[in-house]
């Protein structure tokens, strides 16, 4: 006779992450848009902007742009399949802990957008940029690219929880997400501006501290307003 | 919780949405071990009565207790005692049956998770295709998974919303020690078979828009007072 | 019913004329008492709505805030029908700061629109952000559910708020002319009588206008209950999707 006890909050996340990862993998939808999404963004750039090669602020912007409008898509599908196989109804039904759904949902949108981070970082580097980037100036846009995915998975997943009892599903994540996360885009697209550029530069830390207390001030925010959108 | 408590209790509870009420004032007692059939035409409010006891939604108005717990201020505590079975399966299509029922046992905190998931399945009759992905199981085959699901933790509240859809009799047979009123747990069922119904009840319900309009011990009910129901 | 009359429109009617008063005063004080200021001219004069709108919007975002975490807290309607007015209006309220900001540009630097200005970049992300509560509160049907998480995005937009006006401002330099600079406050007494007299008009404005839309909202939905219990069905098509409260009669 097997006992029942209410799993903790790790042991749930664990669980659901595991589950999210899984999914993914037999059926890849979401990584092969994001990726198939930034190299079409980057030939689009090319031929909008008219250059071979971008460097600097330009540099920037185009890889935070097309990470951005890569995120939307996997936001919206962050909570799609739950929807729709009624997932969140399983979930709702098990003793877990209901912040673990948070904690499993921000953390499958952060993997996926890291895998993404890099993967268009490097894909940047062949196709558009000019200057190349030193080891210390990859590691510190690996950093950033760690504090901003931090803050987009953390925003995505509350967007993500509020447009999926809506009507309007992918309108709504667009036009809540894009607005809130300025102030990150700001942050990061200034830090990285320095690490893109001919010459070279090093990060400011006060973009930095602008991502760290982004990333903490919605965090809190996500583990606050959570469980009011997921109960009924 | 002591063992002579009423398995759930009713007081007037309504839930609504906006000004539509999907249920309107129901009171009821279930003893434990008891089964009470739900009938009531389409849209009566069968289902929101089972989400509401499930825990998947909170009463408007009005108090509803499983188990010796208040739904609205206790409902995390009865969880792990109570069994729903819904239209959807509660299964991802992308996994295998076997994964499916580990991700639920884990989410239920269950220990010795695989053993349990084995004798389920072998219970339901899966056993032999809990290595396909669930997408391709017929309707037949989903519904016993999802009955696997419900009673995998071993709940001693049952919430059954029309259980036996797209089972043939076998499949009816196979799973009746696991959802049937021989498996001793209090159970709540919305029916649409009146005789069928009527036969495992020990209490009646009849629903019409979200107003109770029959309840009765089954001894005293008649197929004539359910079927007017649905006239 | 009698007990309910005043829910919302409680001294509505001393609000409105102190709204008058004031405005009256402010817009007297502004163009008539308050000196002409050296650099930019009589334009300048517009600086009297621009900068009260800009702060009277972001007081109502904040109270829409605020009465959101009360809903949530509470899950009394009354809250829930408070941060949409807030809310409602101070989007219009805001309309009003860019395109008065607009002007204001226009007049001194020449442009309709101007990126060095932080603050005026700033209105237009809050803008663009607070424009999508009235489509996502339409987009939810059931009722308490649409409160519900109206009030949950009221607490991130406001919360949102000074994160936007640290960001932009850390991003853009400060060439232009600020009125509270941190050195202290640069307006001459004037000015400042005039600015604050305005200010407070602005803001009865504000509160004159949301009691307004509140009473009439709960007279409607009084006048509603009253047909139904009447005469079965009402007129009104109930079970339409609308994005604003549902007003509880009491």
């Amino acid at each position: 006779m097997s006992t029942v006890r209410p799993p903790s909050t790790l042991s749930a996340a664990r669980t659901v992450l595991y589950k999210e990862l899984t999914l993914e993998r037999r059926a890849p939808q979401t990584l092969t848009a994001m990726a198939l999404f930034c190299a079409s963004a980057f030939v689009i750039f090319h031929f909008a902007l008219a250059r071979n090669e971008v460097e600097g602020a330009l540099a920037a912007g185009v890889l935070w742009v097309t990470l951005t409008l890569a995120a939307l898509l996997g936001i919206g599908r962050s909570f799609v399949a739950d929807r729709e196989e009624g997932g969140l109804d399983g979930f709702l039904l098990a003793p877990a802990p209901r912040i673990s759904l948070l904690f499993a949902k921000a953390a499958a949108l952060l993997i996926f957008l890291l895998i993404i981070g890099f993967f268009a970082a490097l894909l940047l580097s062949v196709m558009l940029l000019g200057p190349t980037p030193d080891g210390a100036q990859w590691a510190s846009l690996a950093l950033l690219i760690l504090l901003a995915d931090l803050g987009i998975a953390l925003v995505g997943t509350l967007v993500a929880g509020i447009a999926i009892q809506t009507r309007a599903r992918d309108l709504i994540t667009s036009i809540l997400a894009l607005p809130l996360l300025i102030p990150l885009l700001i942050a990061v697209t200034k830090a990285s501006e320095p690490l893109l550029s001919v010459g070279g530069g090093t990060l400011a830390w006060r973009w930095l501290a602008l991502l760290g207390l982004y990333d903490l001030i919605f965090g809190l925010l996500a583990y606050a307003l959570f469980d009011y959108l997921i109960e009924d | 919780m002591t063992n002579t408590e009423p398995a759930v209790v009713c007081s007037g509870l309504v839930r609504s949405y906006g000004e539509r009420r999907a249920l309107d004032g129901i009171d009821l007692t279930l003893e434990q071990g008891q089964t009470l059939v739900v009938f009531g035409p389409n849209g009566a409010g069968k289902t929101t009565l089972l989400r509401v006891l499930s825990t998947l939604l909170r009463p408007s108005a009005g108090d509803a207790s499983v188990l010796g717990s208040d739904l609205r201020k206790e409902g995390w505590k009865v969880r792990s005692q109570i069994g729903f079975l819904g239209h959807q399966s509660l299964c991802f299509g992308d996994l295998t049956a076997r994964e499916n029922l580990r991700y639920h046992a884990k989410l239920h905190g269950i220990e010795n998770a695989a053993a349990r998931v084995e004798a389920v399945l072998e219970q339901a009759g899966l056993s032999g295709r809990g290595d396909e992905r669930v997408f391709g199981y017929s309707r037949g085959m989903l519904q016993r998974l999802a009955i696997c699901r419900a009673v995998l933790h071993q709940p001693q509240v049952l919430l059954l919303d029309e259980p036996r859809s797209n089972l043939d009799p076998a499949a009816i047979e196979q799973v009746e020690p696991l959802i049937g009123a021989a498996s001793g747990r209090t159970r709540v069922v919305a029916s649409h078979d009146p005789a069928g119904g009527l036969a495992e009840a020990d209490l009646v319900l009849g629903l019409r828009n979200g107003a109770a309009v029959l309840l009765e011990r089954a001894a005293q009910a008649t197929t004539e007072q359910i079927r007017e129901l649905y006239r | 019913m009698s007990t309910t009359k005043n829910l919302y429109g409680r001294r509505l009617p001393g609000y409105a004329i102190a709204t008058a008063v004031v405005l009256t005063a402010a817009i007297g004080l502004a163009f008539f008492f308050a000196p002409i200021e050296a650099d930019q001219g009589f334009s300048q004069k517009i600086f009297y709505i621009h900068v009260p709108l800009a702060i009277v919007t972001l007081g109502g975002f904040i109270f829409g805030g605020i009465f959101g975490i009360k809903y949530l807290r509470s899950g009394e309607s009354r809250d829930d029908l408070r941060s949409y007015t807030a809310i409602h209006q101070g989007v219009i309220f805001c309309i009003g700061a860019l395109i008065t900001g607009c002007i204001w540009a226009k007049a001194s630097w020449g442009q309709w629109w101007v990126w060095d200005e932080p603050t005026l970049v700033s209105f237009l992300i809050i803008f663009l952000l607070y424009t999508t509560y009235q489509p996502l509160r339409f987009s939810i049907e059931d009722p308490e559910r649409q409160a519900r998480y109206a009030a949950v995005f009221a607490v991130v937009a406001g919360v949102f708020v000074p994160v936007n006006f640290i960001a932009v401002r850390l991003a853009a330099p400060l060439i232009h002319p600020r009125v509270f600079s941190n050195s202290g406050d640069s307006l001459p007494g004037d000015m400042r009588i005039a600015f604050y007299t305005a200010l407070i008009g602005t803001a009865l404005l504000f509160i004159t206008i949301c009691k307004y839309e509140m009473s009439s909202k709960h007279s409607r939905a009084q006048l509603a209950a009253l047909r139904r219990s009447i005469g079965g069905e009402s007129d009104e098509p109930n079970a339409a999707r609308r994005a604003a409260p549902r007003v509880a009669v009491r």
